[in-house]
Parts: C-alpha cells; sequence; structure tokens
C-alpha cells in the first residue's frame, strides 16, 4: 500500500478504508486532497457519542471500524435484560453496570487504536466549554427532551465569528421497523426544534375517561397508573422497573376491566402503557446507526458528498414495515422556530379556554411539548411555576379564560425547566 | 389481540423479559418461528462482513441456528472492517472465529461453522437441506450461484443474494414461486371496516335503542352517543330524503357532513359535542362500500386458490373458503374490531359486543366451508381454527409474493430481462432510479466470473455495463417499448460514475454500509423467516452516497 498517496504499510489494517480515502471518486470535490492528511484528520477528530444504547452501540462499533480514534461517550443507564436483545456490547454479566462504561470498554478491547472515554451521567450535566472540544456529535437517544436540549445547546454555541464553534450534530431514532437519520448544521440547516412536529406525541386519554368511562384496556391501566397508586398507595414512589409494583398496577386495571367487561388487559400491556415502551430491534438500530456513522465519516473526510449540505437533503426516513422504502428530503428550516429562528411561532387557541387547560394543551401539540411551562406576556406574569411565592400569586390565572388574560395576537415567552431557552407564541384566537 | 387473560400472579418468563422489545412486534408466534430457523451464510471470496453483520442482528433476537461457510483464514486487514475477529483470530479459520464471536451474544442461539469453500460443499447433494434460508455474498462463482438457486427453489428455500461494495449495497431476494403472507401488519388506522353502509339487525338495532330518541337525551347522553351510531341514525335519516339511497359522492357526503353537524349540541360549557366532532371527522374515511385490496384481490383470483387439491398448502385452503364468502356475500368476513370513541363504557362495551358477535359468525361461516374442502377432498389432517380465525381477521390485507429468479451476470453473454425489460429501461430512463448501479454490480460479477483475484479494470466493466444497456434496449424494443427517440446519455454517464466509484473501491467493503446492508437485509430475514409483514419483492439497492434505497422487481 506504500504508492498510494504516502500512506505506509503500518496501516495494513485499514487496506480497504485506505483505498476511500487515498483515491477521488466521481463524486469528491475538485478540491479535495486524498491521502495523509484526510487521514490524520479522521485520526485526530474528536467525536462526542450520546446514548450508549441500542444505537449508541452500534455507533460505537461504526465509528471505531471507520477510523475515528478519539471518541467519547454519554449516557446515564445503567443495563437492564431487556436490553440485552439488541444491545450488543453487553452480556447478562453485565445487567446493573453502566452502560457508557462497559460499551466503552468493550469496543476499546475489540479495536485496537481506539480510545473511547465514558461520562456515565446526563448530558446537562455538561456545560457549553465541554461540548465545544468536540468536532461532531452523534445522538442516539430515545427521549426527545434530551434531544431538544442537546439541539439548543448547539445552535447556542454557535458564533459567527468563529467557525469552528458550529458542531454538526448527527440524529438517529428508531421504532419498530422504522427510523430516520438527520444532519444538522446549527444555524445553518433545519434543527431538531424545527422537526420537532415529526415526532408528535400521543394523544393523553382524558381524565375523566379514565376515572368513569373506561372502554379500552389502556385506560383501565392508565386509571390504576394515575388515580388507584396515588389513592391507595400515596407516598410509595412509583417505580416502574420493580415488579412488585408493576404487578399491582396489572391486577387493579384487571379488576377494573372486570368491573366495566373490558378484555385485553396483560401484565406485558401493562407495562407497555406504564413504562410508554417503544418495540425495538436490533436490525433497525443497525440501519439507522450505520447511516449517522456513514455521513459522520463523509463529513469528517470528504471522500462522498453528505447529508445536510444547505439546500440539500438532510434528513433520510425509513420504513421497513412493508418492503422498504426510504424518503431522504431536504427538510426546511423555520423562520419561527424557537431555537434557531427569530420570530415567534403562531398558535391557535380556543379564548374560551382557562389558561389551565392551555397550558395542558402545550403538553400535548406537537409544536411545543412543554411538560412544565411558566408563562409571561411582556406586561404580566401569567403563571410561574416557581419559586413558591410567584406560584401562589400566579395561581388564581389558571383558573381565568384567556380572553381575559391576553389579546388575539398577543405575544407570550414561556419557559421550561426542561430547556435553557424562552419559547415564544404569538396566540391566535381560534373562535372570534 | 388475545382475549384470554394470564392468571393474575402470572409474570413474564426470562425469555419474555429479554425479548420484550421485539415480541410486540411479531408475538410468540414470529419468536417460534425465528427459533425454529437455521439459516445459512454463505462466503466465498471478499471480506465478507456484510452477511456477518447480518447474522449479529438475527443473533440476537434469538434465531435457533445459524451456520456460517468461508474457506478464508484471518488477515490483519479483515481486523480494520470486521467487527467479530481480534487480534487472537489473525491466522486462524475466518468462519471459526466469526462464528464464535457471534454466539456469544446470545447463549440461546447455537452457531456453526465449515471453513471450506461452498465449491467443496455442494458436491454433496443434500448439502442445503437443513437450512431454512440462505444469504449468499458476492462475489461467488456465477455456477455455484446458480446451482443454489437451482436447489433452493425446489425446495422453496428463500435465498438473498448480496453486494456491498464501498458506498453501495445491493440484495436481490429469491423467494418460493408462491409466498403468501396473512399476517402483514397494516397501519391499523387504515384497516378499520366498520360497515356503515351494511347494518345488520343487531348494529340496526342498537341504534334504534340508543339514539332514536337523540333529541330527548340529556345533554350527558347526547354528548355520549358512540359515533357509529350517530352516523348509522343520520344514515337513516339521509335515505328517507334520498329514495333509499346513501351519500353518493364527495358532495353529497360533504352534505351530509353539514346533516351530522347540526345535529351537535353547541349550547354547553364545551361549545361542541367530541362524539359529534369524532362522526364528522369519520363521514368521508368511513362511507364507503367493502372493497378488496387489489392484493387481496390477486390472492382469490391467483390459480393455487381456484383450484384446491388433496395437497394444497392450508393457506390456499382458507383462501378458497374466503373466496366463496367474498363471492356469496359481496364482503370479506367482518374483522370485528372496533376503534375507541367518546362513549359510556356500557354502550361501547355492547358496540363491540355486535361487531365481535358478527365476526365470530362470519368466521364460522368460513370455518364450515374450510372443513367441507377438507371433506370432499379427502385431506387427511384439518386446518388449525386458530389459522382460520386470524386470516378472517386479517382478510382484506393478505399479500401474494410471486417468487422469481433473480439475475446470475456470469459471463458475457448478459442476463436475460423477460417480460421486466419494458420496466428496467423505464427505470434506467429516469435520473433518479439506482438501476446504474446495479447495472454496475452485474458487470462486476461478469469480471468475477473470470478472475476474482485480479483489480478491476474499468475498461472491461465500461465494456460489460454498455452491453448490458445495449442488451436491454433490444429487450425492450421486442418488448414493444418505442426506443427511438429514447436519449440514455444521462444514464450512461451515471453507469460510468458508478464504475468509477466501484473501481476506487475494488471490492472494499465499508463498514459502515455493510452494517446498514446487514440490518436492512435482517429485517428482510426476519420478515421472511415469520411470515409476518411485508418482504421486497425482489431487489433492493442502497446508495450511501446519497442516502437513499430504491426497490425495483426485476
Amino acid at each position: 500500500m506504500s504508492e498510494m498517496n504516502g500512506v505506509t504499510t503500518s496501516r495494513q489494517r485499514w487496506k480497504y478504508l485506505d483505498r476511500v480515502l487515498s483515491r477521488p471518486g466521481p463524486f469528491t470535490d475538485e478540491d479535495w486532497v486524498p491521502g495523509e492528511e484526510v487521514i490524520s484528520f479522521l485520526e485526530s477528530a474528536k467525536v462526542l457519542v450520546i446514548g450508549a444504547g441500542g444505537l449508541g452501540c452500534e455507533i460505537l462499533k461504526n465509528l471505531a471500524l471507520s477510523g475515528f480514534k478519539d471518541i467519547h461517550v454519554i449516557d446515564m443507564d445503567t443495563i437492564d435484560v431487556s436490553n440485552l436483545n439488541r444491545q450488543f456490547l453487553f452480556r447478562q454479566s453485565d445487567v446493573g453496570k453502566p452502560k457508557a462504561e462497559v460499551a466503552a470498554r468493550f469496543v476499546e478491547r475489540r479495536v485496537k487504536g481506539v480510545k473511547i472515554t465514558p461520562y456515565c451521567g446526563r448530558i446537562q450535566d455538561k456545560d457549553e466549554d465541554y461540548y465545544m472540544q468536540f468536532n461532531m456529535i452523534i445522538c442516539g437517544l430515545d427521549s426527545i427532551e434530551a434531544r431538544r436540549w442537546i439541539n439548543a445547546m448547539l445552535v447556542g454555541m454557535v458564533d459567527m465569528e468563529n467557525p469552528e464553534s458550529m458542531k454538526p450534530l448527527i440524529d438517529g431514532g428508531t421504532e419498530g421497523f422504522k427510523g430516520q437519520a438527520r444532519v444538522i448544521l446549527p444555524t445553518m440547516t433545519s434543527c431538531f426544534e424545527c422537526q420537532l412536529d415529526m415526532h408528535a406525541p400521543r394523544a393523553a386519554v382524558p381524565l375523566c375517561t379514565l376515572a368513569t368511562i373506561p372502554r379500552q384496556p389502556q385506560h383501565c391501566i392508565e386509571w390504576a397508573h394515575i388515580i388507584a397508586w396515588e389513592e391507595e398507595r400515596k407516598g410509595d414512589i412509583l417505580d416502574n422497573d420493580d415488579p412488585e409494583h408493576i404487578t399491582w398496577l396489572y391486577q387493579k386495571a384487571l379488576a377494573r376491566a372486570k368491573e366495566f367487561n373490558i378484555s385485553g388487559v396483560t401484565y406485558s400491556l401493562t407495562q407497555g402503557v406504564v413504562k410508554n415502551i417503544i418495540p425495538a430491534i436490533a436490525s433497525t438500530n443497525a440501519i439507522i446507526a450505520a447511516s449517522c456513522c456513514n455521513e459522520a465519516f463523509k463529513i469528517a473526510t470528504n471522500t462522498n458528498p453528505y447529508l445536510g449540505v444547505p439546500e440539500t437533503a438532510n434528513y433520510m426516513m425509513y420504513s421497513g414495515d412493508d418492503s422498504i422504502y426510504t424518503y431522504t428530503f431536504e427538510h426546511q428550516r423555520k423562520e419561527d422556530c424557537p431555537v434557531c429562528g427569530n420570530l415567534a411561532k403562531d398558535l391557535e387557541i380556543n379564548a374560551r379556554w382557562t389558561l389551565q387547560e392551555f397550558i395542558d394543551s402545550l403538553a400535548e401539540r406537537a409544536e411545543a411539548q412543554l411538560k412544565k411551562p411558566t408563562l409571561r406576556t411582556e406586561k404580566s406574569s401569567l403563571y410561574y411555576q416557581s419559586p413558591p411565592a410567584l406560584e401562589e400569586a400566579t395561581r388564581p390565572n389558571l383558573r381565568k379564560k384567556l380572553f381575559d388574560l391576553v389579546s388575539d395576537g398577543e405575544e407570550i415567552a414561556v419557559s421550561d425547566p426542561a430547556f435553557q431557552i424562552d419559547f415564544k407564541f404569538r396566540l391566535l384566537f381560534r373562535d372570534k | 389481540m388475545a382475549d384470554s387473560t394470564p392468571p393474575p400472579l402470572h409474570g413474564p418468563s426470562s425469555k419474555e423479559k429479554k425479548y420484550d422489545r421485539q415480541l410486540r412486534l411479531w408475538a410468540a408466534s414470529g419468536q417460534q418461528a425465528l427459533e425454529d430457523s437455521h439459516v445459512l451464510l454463505v462466503n466465498s471470496a471478499g471480506p465478507g462482513v456484510v452477511g456477518v453483520e447480518t447474522l449479529k442482528n438475527l443473533v440476537l433476537p434469538g434465531i435457533g441456528h445459524f451456520t456460517i461457510v468461508d474457506p478464508a483464514t484471518v488477515s490483519e486487514d479483515d481486523l480494520g472492517v470486521n467487527f467479530f475477529l481480534d487480534e487472537e483470530s489473525l491466522g486462524q479459520s475466518r468462519a471459526k472465529r466469526c462464528y464464535e464471536l457471534l454466539e456469544e451474544l446470545n447463549p440461546d442461539v447455537e452457531g456453526h461453522y465449515i471453513a471450506e469453500s461452498i465449491e467443496n460443499l455442494l458436491e454433496k447433494p443434500d448439502f442445503l437441506s437443513p437450512y431454512t434460508l440462505i444469504l449468499l455474498v458476492a462475489p461467488i462463482p456465477a455456477r455455484l450461484i446458480d446451482i443454489i438457486c437451482r436447489t433452493a427453489h425446489q425446495t422453496g428455500t428463500p435465498v438473498f443474494y448480496i453486494h456491498s461494495v464501498g458506498f453501495y449495497a445491493h440484495f436481490s431476494l429469491l423467494l418460493p414461486s408462491a409466498f403468501p403472507i396473512v399476517d402483514t401488519h397494516p397501519d391499523p388506522a387504515s384497516t378499520t371496516d366498520l360497515r356503515l353502509l351494511e347494518p345488520w339487525p343487531e348494529l340496526s338495532a342498537l341504534v334504534e335503542e340508543k339514539a332514536r330518541n337523540l333529541d330527548n337525551l340529556s345533554d350527558y347522553e347526547h354528548g355520549h352517543v358512540p359515533y357509529v351510531l350517530l352516523l348509522l341514525y343520520y344514515l337513516e335519516r339521509w335515505k328517507k330524503e334520498h329514495n333509499g339511497q346513501v351519500p353518493q359522492n364527495y358532495k353529497q357526503k360533504s352534505e351530509f357532513r353539514e346533516l351530522v353537524r347540526k345535529g351537535a349540541r353547541t349550547n354547553n360549557p364545551e361549545g361542541g359535542e367530541e362524539n359529534f366532532d369524532e362522526a364528522i371527522g369519520a363521514v368521508l374515511k368511513s362511507l364507503h362500500p367493502s372493497k378488496l385490496s387489489s392484493a387481496a384481490m390477486e390472492v382469490f383470483e391467483a390459480e393455487e386458490c381456484q383450484n384446491i387439491t388433496k395437497d394444497s398448502q392450508t393457506f390456499w385452503v382458507i383462501a378458497a373458503a374466503i373466496r366463496k364468502f367474498y363471492l356469496d356475500h359481496k364482503a370479506t368476513p367482518l374483522p370485528g374490531a372496533v376503534p375507541d370513541m367518546k362513549a359510556q363504557s356500557a354502550d361501547y362495551i355492547k358496540l363491540q359486543n355486535v361487531y365481535k358477535t358478527r365476526a365470530r359468525a362470519d368466521f364460522h361461516e368460513v370455518l364450515q366451508t374450510v372443513r367441507t374442502i377438507e371433506k370432499n377432498l379427502g385431506r387427511t389432517t384439518s386446518v388449525d381454527e386458530k389459522e382460520v380465525e386470524a386470516f378472517c381477521k386479517g382478510a382484506a390485507f393478505v399479500k401474494l409474493i410471486r417468487g422469481r429468479p433473480f439475475h446470475i451476470a456470469g459471463s458475457k453473454a448478459g442476463i436475460n430481462w423477460g417480460h421486466r425489460a419494458k420496466f428496467a429501461y423505464q427505470a434506467l430512463q429516469d435520473p433518479s432510479s439506482l438501476l446504474p448501479m446495479y447495472l454496475g454490480l452485474l458487470a462486476v460479477d461478469t469480471y468475477h466470473a473470470e478472475s476474482v483475484d485480479k483489480p478491476l479494470d474499468e475498461s472491461s466493466l465500461l465494456s460489460y455495463t454498455s452491453s448490458l444497456v445495449d442488451n436491454l434496449e433490444r429487450e425492450a424494443a421486442a418488448a414493444g417499448s418505442s426506443t427511438q427517440d429514447v436519449d440514455l446519455t444521462e444514464a450512461k454517464t451515471q453507469v460510468s460514475q458508478v464504475v468509477q466509484e466501484l473501481i476506487r473501491h475494488d471490492g472494499a467493503e465499508l463498514h459502515n454500509i455493510s452494517a446498514l446492508a446487514g440490518g436492512m437485509i435482517a429485517q428482510e430475514v426476519i420478515k421472511v423467516i415469520t411470515r409476518q409483514y411485508i418482504p421486497i419483492d425482489n431487489t433492493c439497492l442502497f446508495d450511501g452516497i446519497g442516502s437513499r434505497s430504491s426497490v425495483l422487481r426485476l
């Protein structure tokens, strides 16, 4: 291999990879210089992987075998037995240990020369200085909230004077046979928040249905989960992973289902509803993680065009239920994106709602998804979650109708403890 | 969904715990099928990573057995691309080491390896017989692909033929000539079948009971009449004013929707009623006669369905019985599921029971026909009732795939496009099609038919691709495509770009692309083995440069 642009025989191990790193192709940029410089950038690039679960295990393996040498990984979870059907870096004997640590050690052992630095904790523990050290970030998370957090952090970090401050964010997600991989260049392309409505939350069942007119097995389980537990085991903190707790909920739900002649309550369904379980398999994770790493590799090496170049495709949707279908497209930036846009987002509301009803709706609306919002207009405080004194002072507003609090077209600012930023909404009355 | 509730203290078994996230997709029946399977991976020349990555995604969910055939010994360059090899593997059999490092992923799976070339193994006539499914990875001599496909086609064993080169991946799937699927898992929102235009007496009686006195109901009751009953009630009113006709077209349906909308009470604190909103929302979706999907039609029109014999597969026996039901009633058996809707518990359960009872009756009628067929033909085993029930529930969404041989590009003579020539020629003219990649890979196969060891050579590949294009054009013309004013310049440029990219990699696999293809192939293997969801028909291409894929029937 020594004839290839000065790449020496010590890279025998990377024989296959070096072909693409050392030779131009029909789609590479004219100015691209293959060879040593590309290889040395790849080897020195610092990549952060967020999540060491189903996607994360795959991502770590793929990056290590793509020639990256300096990889960091964050995960706050420990290994559970239900992870073993897909998180292939873990064994039965690892159950209970921290995922980031076990995954990092395994890949380091298997692929010689790669350094993987684990951090067992929350992404929110880390600050701007920490995230600034990386060349790119790859996200393999199922939590929408965590993905919104890191997205807002990376958009906020961009300093127009310093190109290095723009960190590509490559994000993957799966559910069953479906998934998506996307590349976000903060401030240059559509961001995670612009795309939030692609992840509409499941509509919550109204409390009155649970309390008085259940019809589905899920209603009986939610009743046990939200109402019966609170009434009968007040003080016990519900632990979704405690089999005794799940069994208790299951039996409560079963009894209620019997009372109303509803069939279909099972232990498995109880677990699914209470823990909001999303089906997950190794093969889908393999597809999405590899697609993310393929983009990361192309971004780091320029060996071929990548997703995310402004004005070109930045999103690949995958669906494997019925044959195989992918849709690769450009998701457009939104001017009213609360994270990367400048304008307030329009929100149609029913002015006859109480403030409390409006707050409840914010949790469910696909474009907001805010669970603990604090709201204010330019002139006044509508509702504060904290501190306690302000909460108490603003609480009476919760029962007031919106038309008594705001005017049609008025802008409000909403903050939420889960995010660092303010969301701006312009309220439009639906029925005038 | 099973109605039987387990005894209260029955917690999940350790297997149910480990496989929880996948049992939610393919249930115990799918899992059993996986555990009964034995997948054969044939690596011949080349790095062979894509097959190993596929196996990883099958060992994790717990296939029963796998076997790796690979004559290679592990060399230094394997370690840069294959995750299931390590330092101590150097110099050992690659089949053996991959088998060992894959098997440790799941103690429930039994692996095997054969460190020999497939060529030698095929000399044993029944070598392939233990395997449920075969993965063939290029490069592999065309002659051997041909032998394997012929044998597999006789036994109905599915075969995947796989390429992973640089940023490109391809796989073709050979299925038995009739591959029917009952459990296609259609989107629940699209499967709701309420038969609002053909109510039966019990359903009409419930409308009478719950909705006749609509105006005299209290606000609470009025706001809780299930929307299905509301629609049926207003349909009766509509029919009286329209000579017994239901709304026929979009305009009439819109008028009907207005009629329903006017029935809602708005003088309440909410300013409307949720059940009426649901009814209004369902008008356009639900007011149509039950119609068979074209996929289901294909099943009932299949020759196998019309000529049942003593030896017909159970699928066809049930299909024939349902076909009779369809001809007798102009509708498939009622599935019986009712979506959730605003209603009081007892009313909803009552409505649900009306649908369930009718579905039971339809199922029994079909079962009766099945038993008659069995008796008349003197079949010795009887079809499981549960199978008939599952078929009745999914009858409108069953799917039949006609497996057909994939192309084997062994010699310079090219390939035979058969009745797909026109389609492929069309695809070639579409600049977004991935067909050029397919032609490039076929050219590589032709090249390898002569020598697997020589580096790829651009002029040979270009001459093979151009004869593939000419050949396709000739066949398409013979089949009636107009080729006169067709400009293939862009297609030819694309083909030559593919060739350049293939030469750049010269048979190298990129780990990411092999991992990605390994995920896609594993999904397809699972669909084929469990006979759930719908596998590809029959060729899939993935381009890692543009991050896009395409499935073509070739």
